[in-house]
């Protein structure tokens, strides 16, 4: 019998199998079609304080082997996710859940983890920095160490359970960015968020997407993301959620071989809606079939 | 939903680049017409939506126009081919909220799922009037099997090479109806909601990134808050929409 469970600063895990937030929704759409009790956790939609439509349609643009979404974090704010999502998802899922936070401003960010903390669903609080700041022209908070550092002191002023920062991989040196979070006090590292990314339809010759451009996910980003872990792991020693074209058994290890401690499914959901059970179902054979006994055994095995 | 294996049956073109399908496999999991099917494609990362134009216990039928490399890849498949499917998607059009006499409007690729819902209608002991809108005479499809099924059937074509001359809305006058269902391009949508002296069902198209309720890439904007067209609709209340 082979091991697949795994530990995220002190909350175990059955397996690293978690969807990524905004490819699940608040998981009860996945309720319907299969048990998610078998999940290890699950990331939930990205929320923010106020309520959100989002971004124009169309929101969403096909590549080769992957896509582009540009749903601008459409959620009915911190309040209301608590009050009816968090309970929906709590009557289809029993273990702890990842809060996913975005904000504009660090008082956005700080408030609304304040406010998410207290849910008893939620086990991590997972921090999307790859949002535009208001207040410094748009630049996204992911894309200097300093304001990446700056979310990490206020969010973790104000709250109790992990936090793990989620990190923008649109960046030059996703390292430093990492381990300015980690002196902040991050208990964790998620990564990637998407590429920036586009289309253009060559009949109308216009983008595809409403606004222009947006996040490039799916299988094709995998290289890019699994580079990015392997270098974050060398960076820091607070545990790692990879993410970043996951779609097989065996792209979960790799993953973990990079420096992933757990493993998120982002794009993969969407066109396979059962693909984070077939990942899971196939984990102890593709285990097996590579000599590995405890998954947690080969978390950054490849350095 | 059901995520399953269909085999094709039937591939041919009916009309210019529109080609009608025919599907091997379960259909359990449709529950209205106007619901969709979302089709697997290889080498596609992402789904196809496609309407349901017809089922029975073991087949689905649909109708499809070539219009990109997706569409044109599926034209291409033959017989025996099978394809991975996500079945029973949407809402559908809710055949109560019409009287004795509904009206079904169809414009191009709009007019498939107006079939499933005209026999179901008259299944239902209602009399449904048709009225099926194309550009010209060599895009018409299924006026003969609407008008088999016992529908009375008005065509428009924008150039007049077949039926009336004009718009959808231009044979409106003649109808008398208690209710309206339709399905087609924006365009058309606007004229239909110009013209129309009743109630009525609208069904939508999205770009979608799942088009089953997760990713939130087909949301709009309604007077009933914000929903998701692949979960949520595609079929729309016309008092609900915002124009
Ligand atoms: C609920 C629903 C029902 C539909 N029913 C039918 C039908 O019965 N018959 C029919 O011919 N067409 C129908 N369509 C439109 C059909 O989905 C598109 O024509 C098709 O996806 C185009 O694929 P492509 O690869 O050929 O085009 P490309 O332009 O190469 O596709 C690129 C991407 O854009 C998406 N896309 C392009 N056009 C549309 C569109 N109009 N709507 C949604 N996504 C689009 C594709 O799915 C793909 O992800 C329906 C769409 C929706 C949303
Ligand atoms: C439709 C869609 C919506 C997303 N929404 C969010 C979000 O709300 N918050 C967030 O942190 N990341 C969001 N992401 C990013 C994913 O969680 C993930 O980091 C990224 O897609 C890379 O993984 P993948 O290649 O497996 O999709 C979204 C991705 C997609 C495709
Ligand atoms: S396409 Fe994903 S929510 Fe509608």
């Amino acid at each position: 019998m082979v091991n697949t469970k795994v530990t995220l600063s002190g909350l175990t895990l059955d397996n690293p199998v978690i969807p990524a937030s905004g490819t699940f929704g608040f998981g009860y759409e996945f309720a319907d079609i299969y048990d998610i009790n078998i999940l290890g956790s699950i990331s939930c939609k990205g929320t923010t304080k106020d309520s959100r439509f989002g971004n124009p349609t169309p929101r969403i643009a096909e590549c080769t082997n992957g896509m582009i979404n540009s749903v601008g974090l459409q959620n009915p704010g911190v309040d209301k996710v608590m009050s009816e999502e968090l309970k929906k998802l709590a009557q289809v899922y029993s273990k702890p859940v990842i809060a996913n936070v975005s904000g504009f401003s660090i008082d956005e960010y700080a408030y609304t983890c304040g406010k998410i903390d207290k849910a008893p669903e939620v086990g991590l609080i997972e921090v999307n920095v790859s949002c535009p700041n208001v207040h410094n022209g748009g630049m996204s908070f992911g894309t200097s160490a300093e304001s990446a550092a700056a979310v990490t002191r206020a969010v973790k002023a104000v709250t109790t359970k992990p936090v793990y920062i989620k990190l923008s991989p649109n960046v030059t040196d996703i390292a430093s960015i990492a381990k300015a979070c980690e002196e902040a006090g991050a208990d964790g590292i998620s990564l990637i968020n998407t590429l920036l990314g586009m289309r253009i339809d060559l009949k109308t010759r216009k983008p595809v997407i409403k606004n222009k451009m947006g996040g490039f996910s799916g299988p094709a980003i995998f290289p890019v993301a699994l580079r990015m872990v392997y270098q974050v792991y060398e960076a820091v020693s607070i545990p790692i959620i990879g993410m970043g074209g996951v779609s097989s058994a065996r792209d979960v290890i790799e993953m973990m071989l990079a420096g992933a401690a757990a493993v998120q499914v982002g794009a993969a959901n969407l066109v396979d809606p059962f693909v984070c059970k077939i990942i899971i179902d196939q984990l102890p054979e593709v285990m097996e079939q590579f000599g590995i006994e405890n998954l947690t055994d080969i978390i950054g095995g490849s350095h | 939903m059901n995520n399953g294996i269909y085999k094709i049956l039937l591939n041919e073109r009916i009309a210019k680049d529109v080609y009608k399908m025919i599907l091997g496999g379960d259909t359990s999991a449709i529950t209205a017409p106007g619901q969709f099917i979302n089709i697997g494609l290889e080498g596609f990362y992402l789904r196809r939506p496609i309407s349901i134009c017809d089922y029975d216990d073991k087949t689905i039928t649909v109708i499809y126009k070539v219009v990109g490399q997706g569409t044109d890849e599926l034209s291409r498949l033959r017989p025996g081919h099978t394809l991975d499917i996500l079945v029973g998607l949407g809402n559908g059009y809710d055949c109560s909220k019409s009287g004795n006499a509904p009206l079904l409007v169809g414009g191009g690729v709009g007019v498939p799922p107006l079939y499933n819902l005209c026999r179901t209608l008259i299944g239902h002991g209602k009399k449904p009037t048709v009225v099926l809108g194309f550009n010209t005479a060599d895009e018409v499809f299924y006026e003969d099997e609407f008008k088999s099924l016992g529908a009375e059937v008005f065509v428009t074509t924008v150039d007049g090479s077949h039926g009336t001359k004009g718009f959808v809305t231009n044979v409106f006058d003649e109808i008398d109806y208690d209710y309206f269902y339709t399905c087609g391009p924006m365009p058309m949508f606007r004229a239909v909601n110009e013209k129309a002296k009743t109630g009525g069902q609208f069904s939508f198209e999205e770009r979608m990134g799942c088009g089953f309720g997760a990713c939130m890439g087909c949301s709009c904007k309604t007077k009933n808050g914000y929903k998701r067209i692949c979960k949520d609709g595609p079929v729309l209340e016309r008092e609900e929409i915002i124009w």
